[in-house]
Parts: structure tokens; C-alpha cells; sequence
């Protein structure tokens, strides 16, 4: 970093790691980044030792790395999320953990845990993470894994494309992984606002971090709606028309057609500041002719549809939920249709309430804090059939219910707030204040958090073959609710009182008491990951207790659950044929629902290939090369890259064939061991008695 | 399965068989995939509208000194000719007419997006010249980006060509290819589709 760029290495020399800072200067703050670069690096040795003696490197390579299979992707996406939600959380904590002891003084202005500087990194990585590489793997990872099994289809439109687009998504959360150990994140927040993040007032790698892994993961995220898109127009099941697919598949295709249509954006203003700051053009900067508020606009283009990116599929999964675990049919299936579609329209159309206060005419924030209110009445809509949904139905309180439930009660308070933020004249009061900080968590930890949670607990048994344990997973799901309520409850009161957010210290000793309740609450936040993670080791080692081969532990009306569990790699036997909206309820409500089919052929899989690890590698390589300026390797990168995809176009590739034997076989033994089960009833749902085989006479979807 | 629901350009047509069913989807996609690019030049085009004032331009040169419209012209002639080149491949491959004449007209294409791009670096380099460097002012750097994002398109879709020239000699005209060629010319006509935009309000408008 002080010297000269080496032709080698770059900007890349010993002194960059947190350890020079300790060595340098032993204080709370540079423990904290030696300790968070230790757990890095001794995690990365575990693992490495793990698997080496357990010897998984050849099971995971050749089952899960080189895979095309959009179920594994997506159980890949959700781990990699989990991963990155663990430093996401412990971040949020240091935060809050920081917050709570920096009262400044007269005599003492900086004061707290870390330093100022350091404190920017924290939020600018926690969002940063919690964005881009905790919500939007989680959600593409679920829609991979449900999507294709709800449609009928084997597999996504493109699997070798999802394999690089997980590729991709890995090589940007890789690269804000490695500025814990290489060097500083950027300061300037998730958005990164210029001119602070241009080259004048941030020099050195810590935007290009930011940079480097939002460029490469936004590219796989573009493909990936490109892939759902395309999947739900073309890879429909015979018969699965339109108004028959499942309300997670509708939407699902909103969040594909907003990622076509908003990730664009981001690759843009992310594209403009680099080459501000690479190579000293002047999109954004303060002088010759630059205009940041472009890059605002351009941001939030993206930004805003993002939001409702994030939301739709959690809606998805509270449509299904709602529907499996009270009994009852999904009510005003058209009418949350409807409300979704409008969503991601309106969602375009919002955009600039994000900066109300940056100066436009009272017209033009008035039309836009008007169509802000008007995002939230289809919600609404939503809100009201779930509701009518459980009305009078057999309420079965597990854990997904549980998180619902959690949703409902908060989802709405942060609703209301954000409604109360539309309205321009009280956003300046209030704009850029923990009030705001409070709003947005409200809104994304119960509607994203929960729903993907909830989500992941419902479909698990689908893709292991076990359930999780209710009784764990339900204390997880009240440990998030009430860590939620005690951390950013505060945050309201706090942001009216004045305090803005950021904050790396204040002088205010009446901030106290509510900084110590929201600490509190990051406790709590840190119980509800350690129970997450213990749900998840518990539920492994009762897998046989809880083991449900027949594939339907709840009872469900959608066609995932008439496949065993775990799901078998060609996923349908036979292609099915779909009759009704909720086809696989319907056959139940017909009788006999587990009836094979007469004659098997042959399936045809896309054959595993390294291509998503290699592209993987070299985006990840191209990304840290140019974040240190070793412009012999980016040069590399730039030339290996599309070079891959041209020698893979030369080159003819069979498909892998599974025997209609082997098909045959594995569905014969699936069907005698369902008739072999005791269906078990409603009330033994939590018990050893379900072993995925429901009391069909039972059903009332 | 009617025609009219099949992707947009010129289709292979049923007697083509598994790779007309295969363009349906992989040809779409690649459509909805040029979509979003498109979105990136729409808002490249925003970026250059609201740069084009006193204050964007920053008091370094403006369009009336740097812009030479007769060689726009020429760029523009070339492109659009080699876009409608393309349909030399397409009736080629729709009607079966063998391998030479396939690799004549994508190097018929090659050719005249090679003299385009040869007619733009020239002018980037002549404006370079003229102290109209993208370093010089916010208007200078919304132009050079979204000029040079359209240059750099044409020349990836060069290289695509040699790719396909490539494909073409090591494993033939099969369905694969087909349905990248297809791709290839949705992606041809789409840089045409661009560089009207380009010609029109980047060059025409601050020249009007």
C-alpha cells in the first residue's frame, strides 16, 4: 500500500493484513479485525483438514461442484447464504456492541469499541453481505430448488448457466470475505455513495472490494433471472398452465422479470464510479462537469425494485405455508396474482423516495411518495388472504407458522413506518435517522429472514429426507422474533429523538438506555443464530427419528410433494401431467394419488462439468486482481474467461442417460415403501409417526 | 405449436426439427437476456442527456468540435449492411446451402463490423486528439462509455463469429450450432438496433 504498485503483486504487500495494525497498535478495535481475520483463516484450515481426513473432496467435487442439478445449486446457494449470514449477524452485533459503549465526551469525542473507521467498514460489509450474499442467494437458492419441482420441469431452462451463475455469486461473497484478512472493506455503506467513495476521498482497495464483488456476483444474479424467466415461460409441465401454478412460481417469475430489468442498473452505476475511479473519468466526482446525484438515481433504479426482489419470494413462501399448515385452500389465489404482478411493476416506479432531501422539485417527490403509498396496498391484499387463508382453519402452530405469525405482527409495524416515510415532508425530519435503519430492518428481517427461514424449514425434508426438529426450530424462529422486537424497536425511538444513523459516536447520555435494551437484542440475535445452527446439528443426528421417505411430511397440495424424500436426481419418474391448479391435492381428493406410471423411459440429464468451478476461479481471480491492481493477472482473467466458453462451444457434449431400468426400479421400491407406511394423521405430524405418508382423507386443500 | 410463438428473427422452420424446438427456449432467453443489456444502454442514454449541458461539459470540448457526421455516416452504412449480411447466415442455415457459403457470410459480417469499429477507434483516437479524452469532463465520459460499450459489443460479436467459424469447422452444421447461430444474429440485429439510438441522440441531436 505505501510504496510503489509492484509489477508482481501489486499493491499487495505484508503490511495489509489486520495483524500489522495490532502489531502496531494493541486496542479493542484492531482485536476485533485480527480476531474476525483469525476466524477466517482457522476456518478455512478447519475446513480444509475436515474434509481432507473425512475425505470429501471426491464426493464433493464430483456430487455437488460439477453438478448442474438446479436442486443442488440451490441447496448450494442456501449453505453459501447461511455461511455469509453468520458473519452478517456477529457484524450486527459488533454494532450494536459498539454503539451501546460510544458515548463520546467533551474530553473524549471518539469512544466505543472500534475505531470510527473501522466501525464503517462494519456497517458498510454488514449490508453489503446481508444484501447481496445472504438474501438474494437464500431466495435464488430456494427458487432453484422449488421452482423446477412445482412447474413439472427436471431441471432450470439453463443448468450449466446456473451453475455459472452460482459461480459467479460465490466469487463476489469470496471477495468481501477476503477483506477481513487482505486489506479494508470500503466505508461508505452498502449503497456507496460517490463522491466519498471516488478515488479523491477514498483511495486504496476497500471500494473496489465492494466494486469487484458487485459487478461479478450482479452479473450471475442478471443470468439468473434470465434462467427463471425462461424456465417458467418454457418448462411448464403439460398442462400447468398459467393461473394453475403455484403462488411461489408466480412469484418467482416477478422476481426473474425484476432481476432482468433492475440488476442492470446496479451493473451500471457500479460500472461508472470504477471507471471513475480506475481511469479518471467523471461521472460522479465533484469537479469537471461530475453529478453524483446520478449515481443516486442509478442506484436505487436498482435499489428499489431489490427491495420487492428480496420480498416477492418470502410472499411466495407464506403463500404456500399458510395454505399446507391451516388445511385450507390458498384464498384469493387471482387476487394475490394480481397483487404480486403489481408489486413488481409499481416497484419500478418508486425509486426516489430514497432521497426525497436531495433536492428535486416538491412535485416530483410528491408523485413519487404517492406511488409509494400505493406499493402498499396490494401488500395489503396480500396481508388480508393470508389471513382469510388460516381463518377457520386447522392451525397446526410449527415452525414455519410460528415465523408467519412472527411476520404478520411485524411485517405490518414496519409497513406502517415505511408509509409514514413516503410522505416527503416527514421523511425530512426523520431521513438519513436510526428511524429510517429501524424501518428498513423491520421490514426485511420479518418479511425476507423469516420467510426464507420458514421456507428452508418446510422444503428441508425434501431435499435431505428428514424433517428439522419443530421444537428447536420453533425456539430459533421466537429467538429472531424477539430479537428483532429488542434491537430495532429502540431504533425507532432513538431516530425520533435525533440520532443519525452511522453513527460512530454521540454525546447524547439520553441515547443510553435505549442503546443498551437494542445490545440486548443483538444478544438475543446471536442466541437465535447458535439455535439455528443447533436446529440444523440436532435434526442431522436424529435424521433417522425423523426420516420421511414418503415425501409429503405436511400433507401438501403441490406437486414437490409427490416425489420421495430426499428427491431423487431426475425428480419426476415421468413427466407429469397437470389437470388442476394444486394438481397433487386434487389426486389426493381423487383417491389413490401415489399410483406409478404404466411405461418408463429413458431420462435425459445435462451431463456434470467443471465449467461453473473454473469460471468460478477466474472471476473470483479477475475480481482481486483488479481490486490490487495486478494487472497481469486481470489481463489473464480477461482473455482465460471467454476463452473457457469458447473451447466448451468446439466441443460436443453427450448428455448423461439414467436407464428407464434404473428409473424404474427407484420408483417401483418409492412406491411400495408409501404403501408400506403408516399414513400418519394431523396430530401425529411432530411425532416419529410421520415418515412423510399423510392421512389422505384428511386433506382439505 | 404456432409460429408466432416462437422467439423473434428469422426461425429455422419445423423441418429443421430438434433445433427448432431447441431455439424456442435458448433463443428466448438469450432474447430476455438482451433486454436487460438494453436496459444498461437505456440508462447509458439517460446518463448522456442529462451530461450534455454547460455543466456536464465542463468547459472542455464540446460535440461541435469533436463529432465528424461523415464519418458517422460511414460507421453507420457499414453496420446496418452487415447487419443485413446476416441474413445471408440465416437463409443459409434455414435453407441448408453448406458449410462455404455459411463461413463466406459471417466473414462477409466480420468484414463490415471490422470496418466499423476501424472507422470509430479512428475517431476516438482523432477526438483523443483534439483533447476530447473521457478524463476531460462528465460529458466526455458518459460519450466515451457509451460509445465505446457499443464498440466493444461489435467487437465481442467479431470474436463470436471466429468462434462460430470455428464450431462450424470442428463439428459441422449440427442442431447446436443452429441454434447458436441463431442467437448470434438476434445479437447482430440487436447492435444494429443500438447504434441508431447512438447515431441519433448522441450524434445527431447535439449537432441539430
Amino acid at each position: 500500500m505505501k510504496g510503489m504498485t509492484s509489477p508482481i503483486f501489486g499493491n499487495l504487500d505484508w503490511t495489509v493484513t489486520p495483524y500489522t495494525d495490532l502489531l502496531q497498535q494493541v486496542n479493542s478495535s484492531t482485536i476485533v479485525s485480527a480476531g474476525a481475520a483469525s476466524v477466517l483463516v482457522l476456518g478455512g484450515i478447519a475446513v480444509l483438514v475436515l474434509f481432507t481426513w473425512m475425505g470429501w473432496w471426491g464426493p464433493l467435487y464430483r456430487n455437488w461442484l460439477t453438478s448442474p442439478d438446479a436442486k443442488k445449486i440451490g441447496i448450494m446457494y442456501v449453505t453459501l447464504a447461511l455461511i455469509m449470514l453468520a458473519r452478517g449477524i456477529i457484524e450486527g452485533f459488533v454494532i450494536r456492541a459498539h454503539q451501546a459503549t460510544a458515548l463520546g465526551t467533551l474530553a473524549r469525542p471518539e469512544s466505543g469499541l472500534v475505531s470510527p473507521d473501522h466501525f464503517a467498514q462494519l456497517f458498510s460489509t454488514h449490508g453489503t453481505i446481508m444484501i447481496f450474499f445472504v438474501a438474494m442467494p437464500l431466495l435464488i437458492g430456494l427458487i432453484n430448488f422449488v421452482l423446477p419441482q412445482q412447474l413439472g420441469a427436471r431441471d432450470m431452462a439453463f443448468p450449466v448457466l446456473n451453475q455459472i451463475s452460482l459461480g459467479l455469486t460465490a466469487s463476489g461473497a469470496g471477495l468481501v470475505m477476503i477483506s477481513l484478512l487482505l486489506g479494508k472493506f470500503g466505508t461508505g455503506g452498502w449503497t456507496m455513495y460517490p463522491p466519498y467513495t471516488g478515488k479523491d476521498f477514498s483511495p486504496g482497495e476497500g471500494v473496489d472490494y465492494w466494486l469487484w464483488a458487485i459487478l461479478i456476483s450482479g452479473m450471475g444474479s442478471t443470468l439468473t433471472g434470465m434462467n427463471f424467466a425462461v424456465t417458467i415461460f418454457k418448462k411448464r409441465a403439460p398442462g400447468m398452465h398459467f393461473m394453475r401454478m403455484p403462488l411461489f412460481c408466480w412469484t418467482s417469475l416477478c422476481v426473474a422479470i425484476m432481476l432482468i430489468y433492475a440488476m442492470p442498473a446496479l451493473t451500471v452505476s457500479s460500472a461508472m464510479l470504477a471507471l471513475d475511479r480506475y481511469a479518471g473519468f467523471h461521472f460522479f466526482t465533484n469537479d469537471a462537469g461530475g453529478n453524483m446525484m446520478n449515481y443516486a438515481n442509478i442506484f436505487w433504479m436498482f435499489g428499489h425494485p431489490e427491495v420487492y426482489i428480496l420480498i416477492l419470494p418470502a410472499f411466495g413462501v407464506f403463500s404456500e405455508i399458510s395454505s399446507t399448515f391451516s388445511g385450507k385452500r390458498l384464498y384469493g389465489y387471482t387476487s394475490l396474482v394480481i397483487a404480486s404482478m403489481s408489486i413488481a411493476v409499481i416497484s419500478f416506479t418508486v425509486w426516489l423516495h430514497h432521497f426525497f432531501t436531495m433536492g428535486q422539485s416538491a412535485g416530483v417527490n410528491i408523485a413519487f411518495g404517492i406511488a409509494t403509498m400505493i406499493i402498499g396496498v396490494p401488500t395489503g391484499v396480500k396481508i388480508y388472504d393470508w389471513m382469510a387463508t388460516m381463518w377457520r382453519g386447522r392451525v397446526r402452530i410449527t415452525t414455519p407458522v410460528v415465523y408467519l405469525t412472527g411476520f404478520f405482527l411485524l411485517f405490518v409495524i414496519g409497513g406502517l413506518s415505511g408509509i409514514i416515510l413516503a410522505n416527503p415532508s416527514i421523511d425530512y425530519q426523520v431521513h438519513n435517522s436510526t428511524f429510517l435503519v429501524a424501518h428498513f430492518h423491520n421490514v426485511i428481517i420479518p418479511g425476507v429472514l423469516y420467510g426464507m427461514l420458514a421456507g428452508i424449514h418446510y422444503w428441508f425434508p425434501k431435499a435431505f429426507g428428514f424433517r428439522l426438529s419443530e421444537t428447536w426450530g420453533r425456539r430459533t424462529a421466537l429467538l429472531f422474533v424477539g430479537g428483532f422486537i429488542f434491537t430495532f424497536m429502540p431504533l425507532y425511538v432513538l431516530g425520533l429523538m435525533g440520532m443519525p444513523r452511522r453513527s460512530p459516536t454521540f454525546q447524547n447520555p439520553d441515547f443510553m438506555a435505549w442503546m443498551y435494551i437494542a445490545a440486548f437484542g443483538g444478544v438475543l440475535m446471536l442466541c437465535a443464530l447458535a439455535s439455528l445452527v443447533w436446529t440444523f446439528w440436532t435434526s442431522y443426528r436424529n435424521r433417522l427419528a425423523l426420516a420421511v421417505p414418503g415425501g409429503d411430511p405436511w400433507n401438501g397440495s403441490t406437486l414437490e410433494w409427490s416425489t420421495p424424500a430426499p428427491v431423487p436426481e431426475w425428480t419426476f419418474p415421468r413427466i407429469p401431467h397437470v389437470d388442476k391448479r394444486n394438481d397433487w391435492g386434487e389426486k389426493k381428493r381423487a383417491g389413490d394419488p401415489w399410483k406409478g406410471p404404466e411405461t418408463y423411459t429413458d431420462i435425459e440429464l445435462p451431463a456434470n462439468t467443471a465449467l461453473g468451478l473454473l469460471i468460478t476461479g477466474g472471476s473470483f481471480a479477475l475480481g482481486f486482481a483488479m481490486v490490487w491492481h495486478i494487472w497481469w493477472l486481470a489481463v489473464l482473467c480477461c482473455l482465460a474467461l471467454p476463452g473457457l466458453v469458447a473451447l466448451r462451444g468446439m466441443r460436443l457434449i453427450e448428455p448423461k442417460i439414467i436407464p428407464a431400468a434404473q428409473v424404474e426400479e427407484a420408483d417401483r421400491r418409492f412406491r411400495q415403501q408409501v404403501a408400506s407406511l403408516a399414513p400418519a394423521s394431523r396430530a401425529d405430524e411432530e411425532t416419529e409417526r410421520n415418515r412423510g405418508v399423510p392421512d389422505i382423507s384428511e386433506f382439505a386443500g | 405449436m404456432s409460429e408466432n410463438s416462437l422467439y423473434p428473427g428469422l426461425n429455422l422452420g419445423d423441418k429443421h426439427g430438434d433445433a427448432h424446438v431447441q431455439a424456442e427456449s435458448t433463443v428466448f432467453g438469450f432474447w430476455v437476456f438482451l433486454m436487460s443489456d438494453l436496459i444498461i444502454f437505456g440508462i447509458l442514454f439517460a446518463g448522456y442527456a442529462s451530461y450534455l449541458d454547460p455543466i456536464g461539459l465542463a468547459g472542455g470540448p464540446g460535440p461541435k468540435e469533436l463529432f465528424d457526421i461523415n464519418s458517422v455516416a460511414i460507421q453507420t452504412v457499414l453496420l446496418l449492411v452487415g447487419g443485413v449480411a446476416y441474413a445471408g447466415v440465416s437463409l443459409t442455415v434455414k435453407y441448408g446451402h453448406g458449410r462455404g457459403n455459411l463461413v463466406a457470410w459471417l466473414l462477409v459480417c466480420a468484414a463490415f463490423g471490422a470496418g466499423f469499429l476501424f472507422f470509430e477507434v479512428r475517431d476516438f483516437i482523432s477526438q483523443a486528439g483534439k483533447g476530447g479524452t473521457p478524463q476531460v469532463s462528465g460529458w466526455l465520459s458518459s460519450y466515451w462509455t457509451l460509445g465505446g460499450l457499443h464498440g466493444i459489443h461489435v467487437f465481442c460479436g467479431i470474436l463470436w463469429i471466429f468462434a462460430m467459424i470455428g464450431q462450424v469447422a470442428t463439428r459441422g452444421i449440427d442442431d447446436v450450432v443452429k441454434v447458436r447461430l441463431s442467437m448470434l444474429g438476434v445479437f447482430w440485429h440487436f447492435l444494429d438496433l443500438i447504434w441508431v439510438g447512438i447515431f441519433s441522440f448522441v450524434f445527431l441531436v447535439p449537432l441539430a
